[in-house]
């Protein structure tokens, strides 16, 4: 019994003492979604250059990171926070949880991805969520591919889309973005009905519409038409042993909503020095260049030279649906109440 | 029954007193671990929720109760976890029934390897039902794909060992003379059944299915990606307003009608459980057992081994085909080879040794700690009840199911909940555990405690009391009459309870997620972040991944429960 109760406080004792590695001198803390990913030998560069080690807080999805912020915002997580996106961004903003901060590296940054004039947000990476195709199921069919929007409500390619939840999944959210961008504050409503009369599938989330529900997914599905992101066929050739000479899926191109992805200095954190070089860093062309491969998406720094991969099978499109931050953050919710009133009841 | 004689009155005062003390002793840990790392936080986030201003608003509880939505989705919760609950306890049952008492090839691995279903990630498991159901699958006939139907049967394959272990650990024990002996004074194998092992048995079968109901109460991969989003359940709504809404005192609310639904059943159980836990007649495993004899016997032998091949059997077998489908076609150990080689020098992709690794270290501490409160707790809880039959003090009781209530709520409370709350409460010295790896096994052990708990309390209580206070008027001390006493009967429930444990904190995804470090990511990380992305190469790793953690569960529990010191083991 004795012995059982100085296992536990030994193992209380070990906790107290692991706890405390956060408060070390030159250790900034990066507070993350779980998407995040970056090479060791990038951030081991940024250590050699400042003498600053990064430690890596993953906080759940997008949203589950910025609400843990929030949450935290009298005694912060971390130092720097990375990955609210342009839909989270006013939350983001309203809460005041950021310190402004104009890196001398936006230089290099176009100007339609700076989208907070205050710089409390530093953009990083963008990328589209798109409908996907497989190229063979249209092929075998002798269907022509879906171009517009309005296409998907055609007979024609009645029961082929499978969509995710906007209440529980980022692209279906980004999706129904880009309805609301298409036909406006009043038309999209008519747009998904159509949808759901032409036997649109909805499920949770990305992993059941792709791996589930797409034809040229891993599982056993149907439906060669599937919302996910324009950086799918470059990963769906990086991701294949051996790599096939084309890619199987194709992107819808008139579908896509644009998401950009911000890095914000944690307002409270002891270390903001080190951490405006972190964000430096961050746009710096190591890094930036470091980023397709790892997070599947592309880096807003002009001039980058991207990996082959996605020169030789990304299609990017031109001018994608967006719509401003502002407007996402009052409506979000009451877009998400209307659309499942319209398509689940 | 365990009156004592006039004559040792002064003598059982004195015990009666001691044992007072002991008691609540024993109770101290417990209840400082619930309190410091789910009461606190849990109570800080609904604060948060509550009190906005520092003045408590109650407004969001009455939406809940007049929003017709929020009504369903409680209606709804409960419903399917009832009839979860009840399936899951008559399917497993008979299952229970012949891991404990015939003897056969293989039995032992069974015993063990049932339990893999219950580490195994929602996602993964997800996907090879769906990969069953769907359209083109092999059971796509049934039109069950995002459909209630679909939602049970997965709740069935994850929760078949929680019964079929918590009980069998029971009825593996008792003694069948007792049946045989009504046999044989004319009852038929129903009556005998019903009037003799039933109430026997009762202790345990409530106990598992409070932690079945628990768990499909709590329901929320499942209800995701196996209901579609036409269902809901609190869990998810919970989830919902918490991380994409933001709208914490909804979530707050939500989160109390959570409590209370859980905290009544709870009680109710424990009640029940109670009414009936006497001392039973307990003997070693080993002598219980025996060959099925006849026809009948073989057969229903067979049919519960048929059942547990389709229902658990099937799934499995799904994920470990695709482990090694090859893209070109055929098999081989390609996903295997990608799961070490790919993204090699990433940050937040480790080596899947190191991932193993990090996962068997922090289930080991997990299950040192939940064996440590869990066990405490089930000694003092036990010593409540056999007292109350002596003295019969209501007081006791209620204090009693108060505390067990208390340890069993973790299961019933949502792990986003959890999580937020760890954020805001354990945030300063000495407490500052956020992003603290050992927050990782003290969260795993809350999940596994009731467990713990659960498994060993209707064992403990089961001991005669007589032999305790034989051996405490023979002059042992409190702890001597337990070690004595207690422990060779108790060992092999510990054993159960540790492998439970083990597994738990070997599969825990829910809570892991928001507290993880980058650094020591599990398997179940490991296999959720390789789904993440498109690819047949990040898909056949996640297969080999969620493979590897199968066998390491299988082999875990095993390994455990074949820990033996001297004899006592073998009871």
């Amino acid at each position: 019994m004795r012995r059982l109760l100085l296992a536990l406080v030994a193992v209380v004792a070990l906790a107290a003492a692991c706890g405390d590695d956060s408060s070390g001198g030159d250790t900034i803390t990066l507070v993350t979604h779980d998407s995040f990913n970056v090479s060791d030998d990038v951030l081991e560069e940024f250590t050699d250059e400042t003498g600053v080690e990064v430690k890596l807080l993953p906080a759940g999805d997008a949203g589950a990171t910025l609400n843990q912020a929030i949450l935290t915002k009298d005694d912060p997580l971390g130092d720097v926070i990375f990955g609210v996106d342009n839909t989270f961004l006013s939350r983001a903003l309203d809460e005041d949880i950021l310190v402004p901060y104009e890196s001398p590296e936006l230089a290099n940054v176009p100007e339609e991805f700076q989208l907070d004039p205050r710089h409390r947000v530093t953009p990083v990476d963008y990328g589209d969520v798109c409908i996907n195709y497989d190229k063979a199921y249209f092929a075998d069919q002798g269907l022509a591919v879906p171009e517009t929007l309005d296409d998907l409500t055609d007979p024609r390619y009645r029961g082929l889309l499978v969509t995710e939840n906007p209440a529980t999944s980022s692209p279906g959210l980004a999706f129904l973005m880009a309805t609301v961008a298409e036909y406006g504050d009043d038309g999209w409503q008519d747009y998904w009905e159509a949808l759901r009369a032409n036997d649109v599938t909805v499920v949770s989330g990305w992993e059941e519409a792709y791996n589930g529900e797409f034809t040229a997914g891993e599982g056993e599905g149907d439906k060669p038409l599937v919302v996910s992101y324009a950086s799918s066929p470059p990963a769906a050739v990086y991701f294949s042993d051996p790599p096939p000479d084309e890619s199987p899926i194709g992107t819808m191109l008139a579908s896509c909503f644009r998401q950009i992805e911000f890095v914000g200095i944690l307002d409270g954190t002891a270390m903001e020095e080190e951490a405006r070089e972190l964000v430096d860093f961050m746009l710096s062309d190591r890094f930036q260049a470091d980023i397709p491969l790892n997070m599947f998406v592309f880096p807003v720094r002009e001039g980058v030279e991207l990996p082959e991969v996605f020169v030789e099978f990304a299609d990017v499109p031109d001018d994608p649906l967006d719509l401003p931050a502002d407007e996402i953050g009052e409506n979000r919710e009451s877009w998400i109440r209307e659309w499942t009133d319209i398509v689940l009841r | 029954m365990t009156t004592p004689g006039l004559s040792m009155r002064p003598t059982c005062a004195l015990i009666a007193h001691r044992g007072r003390i002991t008691r609540v002793g024993l109770l101290v840990i417990p209840v400082a671990f619930v309190a410091v790392f789910f009461a606190y936080p849990v109570a800080a986030i609904l604060g948060r929720g509550l009190l906005p201003n520092g003045h408590l608003d109650l407004a969001p509880l009455g939406e809940v109760v007049t929003d017709s939505g929020l009504r369903e989705v409680a209606w709804f919760t409960l419903w399917q976890a009832a009839v979860s609950t009840l399936l899951t306890v008559v399917i497993a049952l008979p299952g229970a029934y012949v891991l404990a008492r015939y003897r056969f090839r293989g039995r032992r691995i069974l015993w063990a390897a049932i339990t893999v279903p219950f580490v195994l990630p929602t996602v993964v498991v997800g996907s090879a039902f769906r990969s069953l159901f769907a359209d083109g699958g092999p059971l796509g006939g049934l039109g069950i794909d995002q459909s209630i139907t679909a939602i049970l049967i997965a709740h069935v394959f994850f929760n078949y060992a929680v019964v079929a272990r918590t009980v069998g650990g029971l009825w593996s024990h008792l003694d069948p003379r007792q049946e045989e002996a009504a046999r044989v004074l004319g009852a038929s194998r129903w009556q005998a059944f019903r009037s003799v092992t039933l109430p026997a048995l009762r202790p345990a079968i409530a106990a598992a299915a409070a932690i079945v109901f628990l768990f499909t109460f709590t329901s929320f991969g499942v209800i995701l990606i196996l209901g579609g989003p036409h269902y809901a359940t609190l869990e998810v709504e919970i989830y919902r307003q918490t991380v994409s809404l933001l709208d914490l005192p909804l979530a707050a609310a939500l989160t109390i009608v959570q409590l209370v639904a859980v905290g009544t059943l709870l009680l109710i159980s424990s009640r029940l459980e109670g009414r009936n836990a006497g001392p039973l007649r307990l003997r070693a495993a080993s002598e219980v057992l025996r060959r099925p004899r006849g026809w009948a016997q073989r057969a229903f032998l067979g049919a519960n081994l048929a059942v547990m091949a389709l229902l658990l059997g099937v799934p499995i077998g799904v994920l470990v085909e695709r482990s090694f489908a090859v893209a070109a076609g055929g098999y081989g150990l390609g996903s295997y080879r990608a799961l070490s080689e790919l993204r090699r020098g990433s940050a937040l992709f480790v080596p899947p040794v190191e991932a193993i690794a990090n996962s068997l270290v922090f289930a080991t501490a997990a299950t040192a700690i939940a064996l440590v409160v869990g066990g405490l707790a089930a000694s003092a809880l036990a010593m409540r009840r056999s007292r109350r039959r002596g003295r019969g003090g209501r007081p006791g009781i209620a204090a009693a199911s108060g505390v067990e209530t208390l340890l069993m709520l973790p299961l019933g409370v949502s792990a986003v909940t959890v999580g937020f709350g760890f954020l805001i409460a354990l945030d300063e010295p000495p407490l500052d555990l956020r992003g603290s790896p050992a927050l990782i096994p003290i969260a795993h052990a809350v999940v596994a405690v009731p467990f713990v708990v659960r498994v060993m309390t209707p064992v403990l209580r089961s001991i005669d009391d007589r032999l305790r206070e034989s051996a405490a008027l023979l002059g042992a001390s409190p702890a001597r009459v337990w070690r004595e006493v207690d422990l060779p009967i108790v060992f092999r429930a510990a054993l159960v309870a540790a492998g439970f444990a083990f597994a738990i904190s070997l599969g825990e995804f829910g809570a892991t997620v928001f507290i993880a470090r980058p650094d020591y990511p599990t398997l179940p990380i490991v296999v959720f972040r390789l789904l993440g992305q498109p690819g047949t190469v990040n898909f056949g790793a996640a297969m080999a991944a969620s493979t590897i953690l199968m066998l390491l569960t299988a082999t875990a529990v095993l390994a455990i429960e074949r820990f033996r010191i001297g004899t006592v083991g073998q009871f």
